[in-house]
């Protein structure tokens, strides 16, 4: 299978089981187009006729004929060969240390913070028994990750604080490595904080969605003020001491601001070296979420990025989260095909202790797949969720991006299709456009290097 | 070649599994799956 595409001035053709990707000429690429229809050199002769000479076109032929011999295209792929994750072995875990938060999002898919539930804060006796729980079900895994979740996670500092340190002790006794990470607003962030973080936290992500008016319209405080300054102020500050550690400014885009590459921009020229913005999740009868309509409008903004993206790089460093693509040192097959592990090596904990298949599924009693407590762990469902991997999805199967998605996030496609082995169209039409745009810069930056 | 210019060659490693790189949820996203942008944790060591 081959992805033939345009993007930022050229054309590329990429071959999905090799991982190959080319760049053809303009010529090369309409007999590609014309390859696999007619698959006759006569016939595609007749149909380029004047627009390319009869020498021009059989040496593309014979080209494209040598890249088939050498697997770098129409390549073949035995996915006999290939052995997936399976369950037993649980590595990572989103910690939902407060079900409470001190923004109201419109558009939070965490009910505003309570998931659908009472205002509450994790205990440090939950959150050690939850790395318990962990250590207890992670079998040959040396690394366990961790993510501080909420609602907003600093609202329980000291039991961050105490949890973090209770991971430092298990670290010892028991021969395994926590690599913590948070996601914060960080409106309430400061130097005591921040200090802490830079100390013992992996990656910090902090959620800013971009422009002030932008941001402020859908990421108010709990009295209704906006709060993109503070965080702004204060994530400055922190990605100034942050050093080389690993941090992320997130936003996310809603219909109200389908120009986001503007909120790209804004947050590069504020300083900000790692950037990632992504689409709202949000049931389709609210005014702000995305729907097919918006589809051709959020792809040329990817590309309107991409441009952007790789005429700055040239003058200063940025990462923007969707567009840094490994086409050399990428995961294994087995990741990649996998899924992305909810249900069976991630899993998300309440501050209650029940255990989740992931953060999304929180609230939702039908899928609580442990409790902290028990040694119980709902095999089946961790089964079927271990069997929602891209090679069960015959759509995913058919498509050029199957190694590049792990199959799309399968809550989502639950919230959107009912059903977490339908991958939600939508999100698989945007992370194509999105991979088309990282290969394109890809390639481009590697020409400017070579 | 003259008409194409190749970038990159084979780059999906059928060997691995060992699971030391980072969940792919664990991320910057939270919300969608992506290990495109992901890195062989082996590898990078």
């Amino acid at each position: 299978m081959i992805h033939l595409f345009e993007s930022l001035n050229h054309y590329y053709v990429y071959d999905v089981y090799s991982g190959a990707l080319h760049m053809p000429d303009e010529q090369a690429y309409r007999v590609l187009s014309l390859y696999k229809e007619h698959n006759n050199e006569d016939e595609i002769i007749k149909a380029l006729e004047g627009e390319h000479t009869i020498h021009d076109i059989k040496q593309t032929i014979s080209e494209i004929e040598t890249l088939i011999d050498e697997n770098l295209l129409y390549s073949s792929m035995d996915y006999d060969d290939i052995k997936l994750l399976q369950t037993g072995r649980i590595k990572a875990m989103c910690l939902h240390v407060a079900h409470d938060c001190n923004l109201r999002c419109k558009y939070c898919f965490a009910s505003k913070g309570a998931f659908g539930g009472k205002r509450t804060l994790m205990s440090v006796d939950v959150g050690k028994k939850a790395l318990d729980f962990l250590i207890r079900n992670s079998g040959d895994a040396k690394t366990l990750e961790v993510d501080f979740f909420g609602g907003e996670p600093l609202m329980n500092f000291d039991v961050v604080k105490e949890i973090t340190y209770y991971g430092r002790e298990l670290e010892k006794t028991h021969k395994k490595e926590f690599r913590f990470t948070l996601t914060t607003n960080a409106y309430d962030m400061d130097d005591t904080i921040i200090e802490f973080l830079n100390e013992e936290i992996y990656n910090v992500v902090i959620s800013i969605d971009g422009r002030e008016d932008v941001h402020d319209f859908m990421r108010p405080d709990n009295s209704g003020k906006g709060s993109q300054s503070t965080i702004l102020k204060n994530a400055k500050k922190f990605a100034e001491k942050r050093g080389d550690k690993s941090y992320y400014i997130r936003g996310t885009y809603t219909k109200n601001n389908l120009d986001f590459a503007e909120d790209v921009k804004y947050l590069a020229d504020q300083g900000f070296e790692q950037l990632s913005i992504e689409p709202v999740v949000a049931d389709k009868s609210m005014s702000y979420a995305l729907n097919n309509n918006d589809l051709d409008t959020i792809k040329k903004e990817y590309e309107k990025l991409a441009k952007w993206y790789y005429d700055y790089r040239k003058k200063k460093f940025v990462n923007f989260f969707h567009f840094m693509i490994n086409l050399e040192e990428g995961p294994c097959l087995i990741k990649r095909l996998s899924g992305c592990g909810a249900g069976f090596e991630y899993v998300a904990v309440t501050p209650e202790g029940d255990v989740y298949p992931c953060h999304q599924y929180v609230g939702n009693e039908e899928m609580i797949l442990a409790t902290i407590a028990d040694a119980h762990i709902n095999k089946k469902m961790a089964e079927e969720f271990a069997a929602n991997h891209v090679i069960n999805k015959q759509q995913c199967k058919d498509c050029w991006a199957q190694f590049w998605c792990g199959g799309g996030c399968g809550a989502n496609a639950y919230k959107f299709n009912g059903d977490i082995s339908i991958p939600y169209a939508m999100e698989c039409d945007m992370l194509k456009t999105r991979l088309e745009c990282a290969m394109a810069v890809y390639a481009l930056e590697k020409g400017d290097n070579d | 070649m003259k008409h194409f210019k190749t970038i990159t060659k084979d780059c999906l490693n059928k060997e691995g599994g060992c699971g030391i790189c980072q969940s792919s949820c664990q991320s910057a996203c939270k919300t969608s799956c992506t290990v495109a942008n992901q890195e062989c944790a082996k590898k990078v060591q």
